[in-house]
């Protein structure tokens, strides 16, 4: 774990969680693996407050724990699962596109809670849903309940691990903590419940009496403060399931500029058929016949099956090998390459790294070191004077733009000794990229961005404090005068309480704010780019 | 001894490399040696592309920010417990709810959990209960203190009973109505307005109409 990796993840937690909760996982982060007492003594904080935070961080899973043989528990944290708190937006809005209002607020309860058993969510959401509806509406749980099943058909939440079932022998002692375990085959099996009712809202007079009566009978059939029916049954969100639907996104929205919109509604549509079928980190979907393309391609489009043919086989001629061709069986079967990585050496330049890193290139160092950049990939090593004469740019800017980048690793020297005493005057010395550590070193970065990022917004928030605590004291006042009917040149006056320069600062500041926040999601972006291509070449034997 | 410094001097900075090889040529100035580490804020060559807007990036944007400041309230988000104080004060008895060390404010299913992370939960229901006896960390006097806390206990279970039946008959849902609504209709013991004081030692039944908490 690099330094920038870890401050990244203390920020993340200090925000979401305090400061207690922070300390503890910093200490996991720090030192590893630990059990309770070492970390007590390492964060210095009281036992009961660590052992709330080791419980907030299990809940949430960004920690877990184990029985070690001597009997103690070691809990561990995981950091790569706290930096995806950045990514928790991006999840909440794809749900929301994919599945609606009920889709992004079941998504986000799972997310703000950890894991949920499914009841709860549904009431949780269909509540929320309820406050946002006009006077006298519900949401009723069934609609809610449908859209939940759905998520769990498609994979986008899945079950948590469960305890397993105790023997009930009192001669057993109970382990320590329980080993959590759950089949594969379970994940995503939704438990048959019926769930009755609707959302209830918190503030409303007309809906007093239905809520005591439908709570009143719930209470006696033994329904909210009872055991739920699917006790034990909890739910989380199945971040790998939204990585490999941004990659699909990314995919396809690559297919479509390269070539054209039809392409990548082919390759879209071949890739929402292999959603659940294809394993995670496989590299390519499973064959599908053009037959079966053809009749799943989606309603509004109307193009012949031998036009689907000549599209399919220019996809696979493409030398980015989009998709492959796999088969002749039923029309001829086809693949979606969805692995990033490199693969042989010999592969051509993955699609979506490298415009990243070019684009990155082309912002921080101009549009001739990009070029450079561009050549080097292309031609995988080259001289000094190649790389003058292919890029057209004069010796002293290329060498002054090689030097560069060499010191910021993005390119290396590779030496090729003519003779076995490796003489200097008697060697080739080539550039090359080395794709791999450009990216390691571009995702180093790219995790300091963030942090900075949020430490500055914190300060600006730190700064203005003084003038946002007046700012909220004058909005209450205004809400309270308003509620109880105040005159408008009484409101004016306090509104005036905030003077002029002031209102400035405060624009300033949400101006400046939200900047940040802006750009810390979209650093996030290159930061999934690069992480899947780290990964993906990493399980490559 | 003096063989140490024998390559300096002669020809400017030899390496082990040709350096024409490299692109250095004759008689080229190389860049003067750097005598301090780069400067803290390196002076800005280009400017960042500009942010893309849009209504997606908007959307996430809002919902950046609304997490976060949802997180905040959430019981998840673990606040240090108020400090002792170093007198007990009458006061303290009205206090509202602070955070406090040796409880966990949302109840967690324990039998996922590893026994000794188990901590006492605390409901959060204001004045609905009889309140704990504060544990006495100074040993007092035993019987006296002991018949003290009894009579006091009675005097709060009166008047927690008669709340206790009020909210009973209201049912759930309007907290902060109810909480009105029984401060003027029972008789208080005292001139302050029972739901603002609260000493946070409350022990009792589920309370089953808090939203913030996650009912199992």
């Amino acid at each position: 774990m690099t330094q920038a990796e870890l401050r990244l993840c203390s920020l993340l937690l200090q925000e979401h969680f305090g400061e207690i909760v922070e300390k503890v996982g910093n200490s996991l982060l720090r030192t590893g693996p630990r059990p309770l007492r070492l970390l007590v003594g390492d964060t210095g904080l009281l036992p009961d407050q660590v052992k709330k935070a080791l419980c907030v961080l299990i809940q949430h899973n960004l920690v877990w724990y184990e029985v070690q043989p001597r009997g103690s528990v070691e809990y561990e944290a995981r950091s790569e699962r706290i930096l995806r708190i950045l990514r928790y937006p991006r999840y909440i809005y794809t749900a929301k596109t994919l599945y609606g209002d009920p889709g992004e607020l079941l998504v986000e309860e799972l997310l703000l809670h950890g894991h949920l058993p499914m009841s709860c969510a549904v009431a949780r959401v269909a509540d929320r849903l309820t406050e946002t509806m006009e006077d006298g509406k519900t949401m009723d749980y069934a609609e809610v309940s449908s859209t939940f099943v759905r998520l769990a058909d498609t994979h986008f939440i899945q079950r948590c691990p469960i305890v397993p079932e105790s023997s009930r022998s009192t001669k057993v002692p109970l382990p320590p903590a329980p080993a959590l375990a759950i089949a594969e085959k379970d994940m995503y099996v939704v438990p048959r419940l019926s769930l009755v009712g609707k959302g209830k809202r918190r503030h409303s007079c007309n809906e007093e009496e239905e809520g005591e009566h439908a709570a009143k009978k719930q209470k006696q059939e033994g329904g909210s403060s009872e055991t739920p029916p699917d006790d034990g049954i909890y739910w989380q969100v199945n971040l790998e399931r939204f990585h490999q639907h941004f990659r699909d996104q990314a995919l396809v929205s690559a297919t479509a500029s390269r070539m054209d919109q039809t392409s990548s509604e082919v390759v879209r549509t071949m890739l929402r058929m292999s959603e659940v079928t294809t394993a995670s980190g496989a590299s390519h979907t499973q064959p599908l016949s053009s037959n079966e393309i053809f009749r799943s391609l989606p309603p509004g489009y109307n193009i012949g099956k031998q036009v689907l043919d000549q599209y399919l086989a220019l996809l696979a001629d493409d030398p980015l090998e989009f998709v492959g061709k796999s088969g002749d069986s039923g029309g001829g079967t086809y693949t979606v390459k969805v692995m990033w990585g490199p693969g042989a050496s010999w592969a051509p330049p993955s699609p979506f790294l490298h415009p990243s890193l070019i684009r990155l290139l082309l912002r921080r160092f101009g549009s001739r070191c990009a070029r450079i950049f561009r050549l080097l990939l292309r031609k995988k090593h080259l001289e000094q004077k190649q790389v003058e004469d292919f890029a057209m740019i004069p010796a002293k800017e290329a060498k002054d733009m090689l030097y560069r980048m060499l010191s910021e690793n993005l390119v290396s020297l590779q030496e090729i000794p003519k003779t076995p005493d490796h003489a200097p005057s008697r060697t080739f010395y080539l550039y090359t990229v080395n794709v791999m550590a450009a990216a390691r070193m571009l995702l180093h970065r790219c995790y300091k961005s963030v942090a900075n990022l949020m430490e500055r917004r914190q300060h600006e928030m730190r700064e203005n404090k003084r003038l946002l605590e007046k700012s909220q004291r004058v909005e209450a006042i205004l809400a309270s005068m308003q509620a109880t009917g105040a005159e408008a040149s009484q409101l004016h006056e306090v509104e005036e309480m905030i003077t002029g320069p002031e209102r400035q600062q405060l624009e300033n500041l949400k101006r400046n704010v939200n900047k940040i926040d802006a750009s810390e999601n979209q650093v996030d972006e290159t930061i999934f780019v690069l992480e899947s291509f780290i990964m993906s070449t990493m399980k490559t034997p | 001894l003096s063989m140490a410094g024998r390559g300096r001097g002669r020809g400017r900075g030899q390496m082990t490399f040709n350096v024409e090889a490299v692109g250095i040529g004759k008689g080229d100035a190389l860049p003067p040696p750097t005598l301090q580490p780069s400067p803290l804020f390196p002076a800005l060559e280009r400017r960042a592309a500009p942010l893309p807007g849009g209504e997606e990036g908007e959307y996430m944007l809002a919902l950046k920010q609304e997490l976060r400041r949802a997180m905040r309230g959430l019981p998840y988000f673990v606040k240090p417990g108020a400090p002792r104080r170093d007198i007990e004060r009458y006061s303290d008895k009205y206090q509202l709810s602070s955070p406090m060390d040796n409880a966990i404010d949302w109840n967690p299913d324990w039998r996922r959990l590893p026994r000794e992370l188990k901590i006492r939960v605390r409901q959060l229901r204001k004045g609905r209960t009889a309140p704990l006896i504060p544990k006495q960390h100074v040993a007092v006097d035993k019987e006296e203190t002991i018949k003290k806390l009894e009579s006091l206990e009675k005097k709060e279970e009166e008047v927690t009973s008669e709340e206790e039946e009020e909210k009973e008959e209201e049912e759930e849902g309007k907290e902060e109505e109810e909480e009105e609504y029984d401060e003027e209709e029972h008789e208080e013991e005292t001139d302050y307005v029972l739901s603002y004081f609260d000493n946070g030692e409350s022990f009792g039944p589920d309370s089953d109409d808090n939203g913030d908490e996650a009912v199992y």
